[in-house]
């Protein structure tokens, strides 16, 4: 018998599992392999659309849907919290007081914001990490009237590193649209020496952040947040006032990695290998996603491309052979759609030896997220792209 | 005779060699939040660009940069914490 335990039904968890079982369907039919799936809420959530929520047109209840409907009927699906990991003793403890053991265990626990680690975010700032936050930002933003914006970033790493930029692209694309530009003031902040952490696309967003007029400040690591005065202070020393402040939250891997010893605090990234994934030197313990920390994206496109390297390693072990050279080793891919406002978007598209080369903003790749984000329940989860 | 600035013990390493960027200036960030004025962190980083973004953030946070050497492999950059 063969225990397949997976933490986490994102994107990672629920591709490995899909593919797996087209890997090990004869041995899971036969009953020698076991396939399982712990998932906190059993609801899947696309989080790219909660860009959408807050620059408007979608809906959180269009964002989610149950996970039982995206797994192969032959994955078991357990809802509850992991209170516990044994990697020694190869057991998993849920909050319900449940056991689980495994033979392989894959850790796709995604990151978790910390907004509370910054004294007055709550209060202070807006962003657009859930459902619910977007919708007050896209209320916030309704009512904007005039004045100064800053979006930020309070944190790294964090989810979807384009994203902040593509708010503050967004955002002054629709003041301008409503008439409100002339009486608006845009400031991005970034907490490294440049717009972007990757040179290139930030080579590209630079020259488009001084032609739409937004104010670019560099090394500008968020601090405090001053609520009286209406300013956002940075570790470097530098200050700003804001009428509306966007920031990105800190994140932090999951608790239960750092209880386990398996990932270090504070931050709770898991030890992952670049190229076969596997934690910590263990052989029979793999991470994708958000969990790891590799030096690449944490976004669903990432643990898209890693999910078939963790299936095949796992497959092999399972079918007692050695992994296939090139399906079984990581090459850092990933492919993210980039917004930049009216109506245009460019592709990132890079792996660890090759940094992306974005082509000239379009429409077609605007076009092409948006299409990307309505065909994903059917697409990404299940294996078919 | 010259005077030259004594090179204050280091208080803390961080071994940053393998992390790409901003991973070694995050690090440094980090450890500079947890010290006291006056420590003096060392960073060793592997990535190209630290020696480049790591001394243009000491400038630009207003501390002092005490040294930076290139060894076997890796750069270290000293810093020492001033505010």
């Amino acid at each position: 018998m063969n225990r397949i335990l997976i933490l986490g039904g994102g994107v990672g968890g629920t591709l490995v599992a899909n593919l797996l079982v087209k890997r090990l369907r004869r041995p899971i039919d036969d009953g020698d392999v076991t396939l399982t799936v712990v998932d906190s809420k059993g609801s899947h959530v696309y989080q790219p659309g909660f860009m959408y929520i807050a620059m408007g047109g979608e809906r959180a209840e269009r964002l989610a849907r149950p996970e039982r409907s995206l797994l192969d009927r032959r994955v078991r699906l357990v809802v509850g919290d992991v209170v516990r990991i044994a990697p020694e003793s190869h057991v998993v403890e849920l909050a319900d007081g449940q056991w689980l053991g495994y033979d392989h265990l894959v850790l796709a626990t995604g990151s978790r914001i910390v907004p509370e680690a910054i004294e007055h975010f709550a209060q202070e700032a807006h962003h657009f990490y859930s459902a619910e936050a977007a919708l007050k930002l896209r209320h916030a933003l309704d009512a904007f009237t005039g004045g100064r914006i800053v979006v930020g970033i309070a944190g790294m790493p964090y989810k979807c590193p384009p994203a902040p930029l593509e708010v503050v692209f967004l955002i002054e694309a629709e003041l301008r649209e409503r008439g409100l530009r002339d009486r608006s003031e845009l400031h991005f902040c970034s907490p490294i020496g440049r717009a972007f952490t990757i040179e290139s696309v930030s080579d590209m967003a630079t020259p488009i952040l001084a032609q739409k007029g937004i104010e670019l400040h560099t090394f500008f690591n968020v601090e405090t947040i001053d609520p009286e005065r209406k300013v956002v202070q940075s570790l470097e020393g530098e200050e700003l006032p804001y009428d509306l402040l966007v920031l990105v939250p800190p994140h932090k891997g999951a608790q239960v990695l750092i209880d386990a010893g398996l990932a270090p605090a504070p931050g709770g990234w898991l030890p992952t290998d670049r190229h076969t994934l596997q934690v910590g030197g263990r052989p029979d313990v793999f991470a994708l996603g958000d969990a790891t920390d590799l030096p690449l994206s944490k976004a669903g496109s990432t643990a898209h491309f890693e999910a078939p390297v963790v299936a095949e390693r796992i497959a092999a072990r399972v079918l007692g052979r050695e992994p296939d050279a090139r399906a079984g080793s990581y090459e850092g891919k990933v492919v993210c759609f980039f917004e930049v406002g009216d109506g245009k978007g460019t592709l990132l598209q890079f792996d660890y030896d090759h940094p992306p080369n974005p082509p000239k903003p379009n429409r077609f790749w605007h076009l092409g997220k948006v299409v990307f984000n309505k065909t994903y329940w059917h697409t990404v989860p299940k294996g078919r792209v | 005779m010259l005077e030259t600035p004594a090179t204050p013990a280091i208080t803390r390493t961080i071994d940053a060699r393998g992390s790409f960027c901003p991973g070694p200036l995050m690090e440094l960030i980090r450890a500079i939040r947890e010290s006291q004025v006056g420590d003096v962190i060392a960073v060793w980083s592997s990535d190209r660009g630290s020696k480049i973004d790591i001394p243009r953030w000491i400038e630009k946070a207003g501390h002092r940069l005490v040294a930076l050497e290139t060894r076997d492999g890796y750069d270290e950059i000293v810093v020492e914490k001033l505010r």
